[in-house]
């Protein structure tokens, strides 16, 4: 599996936050602090992954991380 | 690997019972403000069917039964076998099939098992009631499926209490030499045990004093340890990637096309999961019928209840039908049929 960059990984993330303006996510993001996040919103950002990625994101993934790198280095392995 | 083919046996009838009782999710009290919309949307649950104190999933499928052996003017004392296939039964024991033997009238040269499974319940209860019937020529086969999930989620969860709806439904089987053979996938992955999971009640963890406490888990998710712990992320996660992958592996062991195939059923398990499935496997919509908008999550139910509610007309006209039902979750546990019908005998859904 090819690695996929930070930088692919935070524009198609900046999708699924799509009431967000995509210049103020980067990695440095606590993304589950933005307004828009709720359960419906960790759904789409897995199927965002697979579809995009085709790279799987459990449940521990999202909840034991805080900032998008730290989700981007747990799911790119 | 769990492929394997079944001759002779075929489906000659589909029935479905729901309760009367509606809930809808509107104006449901365990969202937190402004989050209803959002989760009609996102799950496709409008409204789910909600079982009285009093009624149990034997009940409706008891009463599926009793209008689906009306309508096949089947001998009952032909009947060799009896399955039930929940994860409500009406008692931790005896099995629910013996007592549905009894209520049915079956004759006591029958044999009665019970199969506790949910989402993969209805492909794995198909392959365990055509296996035995196969190899015993056995006559005629009755398979119970259903559940009553409302019973076992916390009212105050709204991962869980808005999703899933009540069901029971019966598939009837006969032994024909001239039956299409079933074709089968079937695959467990234990280590998501917890993924979907009560946790107290069985002998790991006894009910004690402190199984009833409710533990506030996150914002608008509150449960005690006897009620269903759900991991929407790993649920999501896993079905997306396992259901594609067991269709895939159903298709290339046999041979089989997805082009020829007329109709996919998919366990309900939530719409945005489901399409994305769908979508994975390049399958048109026309091709994918659903049942969430109006009964939720049905749990093992939810194949016979989607064929039931949304292509009831196509089963019974004599064309024949090529089906694959594929059924995903909780253990993890997956299976997927490859099966033909034509002539379906199949009764309107049956409130009680």
């Amino acid at each position: 599996m090819s690695q996929i960059k930070l930088i692919e990984f935070i524009e198609k993330l900046a999708t699924v936050f799509d009431e967000t303006n995509p210049a103020t996510i980067d990695a440095d993001t606590k993304f589950k602090e933005l307004d828009e996040w709720d359960s419906m919103k960790a759904l789409s950002l897995i199927a965002m992954a697979d579809d995009e990625f085709n790279l799987k994101v459990r449940g521990d993934d999202i909840r034991n991380s805080v900032t998008v790198r730290d989700l981007f280095e747990k799911i790119n392995r | 690997m769990a492929a394997f083919k079944i001759e002779h046996i075929k489906i000659s009838g589909i029935a479905a019972c729901i309760p009367e009782t509606i809930q809808s999710n509107i104006d449901n009290p365990v969202f937190l403000p402004n989050s209803a919309e959002d989760f009609i949307n996102t799950t496709g649950v409008l409204e789910r069917r909600v079982a009285d104190c009093d009624v149990c999933t034997s009940d409706m499928c008891y009463a599926a039964a009793e209008k689906l052996l009306d309508e096949l003017k089947w001998d009952r004392s032909e009947v060799d076998v009896i399955m039930f296939v929940s994860q409500t039964p009406d008692y931790i024991l005896p099995v629910t099939s013996a007592i549905l033997q009894d209520r049915l009238h079956f004759s006591n040269e029958c044999l009665a098992i019970d199969m506790p499974l949910g989402c993969s319940g209805y492909v794995y209860g198909i392959a365990n009631i055509s296996s035995i019937m196969s190899a015993g020529k056995l006559r005629k086969g009755i398979l119970c499926v259903g559940d009553t999930p409302s019973k076992t989620v916390s009212l105050k969860d709204k991962s869980t209490q808005p999703l899933f709806g009540d069901a029971g439904t019966v598939t009837a089987f006969e032994y024909s030499e001239t039956a299409s053979p079933m074709l089968f996938h079937l695959g467990t992955d234990g280590s998501g045990y917890k993924t979907i999971i009560i946790p107290h009640g069985g002998y790991r963890n006894p009910v004690n004093e402190n199984s009833f406490g409710t533990r506030k888990i996150a914002e608008g998710i509150e449960r005690n340890s006897c009620q269903l712990a759900l991991d929407g992320m790993d649920v999501f996660s896993f079905g997306i990637s396992q259901a594609p992958k067991t269709v895939n592996a159903l298709l290339q062991h046999f041979g089989l096309n997805k082009e020829d195939t007329d109709f996919f059923v998919f366990h309900q398990a939530n719409m945005m999961m489901n399409k994305m499935i769908a979508k994975k496997l390049n399958l048109p919509a026309e091709k994918v019928p659903h049942s969430l908008k109006r009964f939720g999550n049905t749990s093992s139910a939810s194949i016979p209840l989607t064929i039931i509610s949304e292509l009831r007309e196509n089963c019974t006209s004599h064309e024949k039908i090529k089906w694959i039902f594929c059924g995903f979750g909780v253990g993890l546990s997956w299976g997927t049929v490859y099966v033909e019908t034509a002539g379906l005998v199949c009764p309107e859904i049956i409130e009680i």
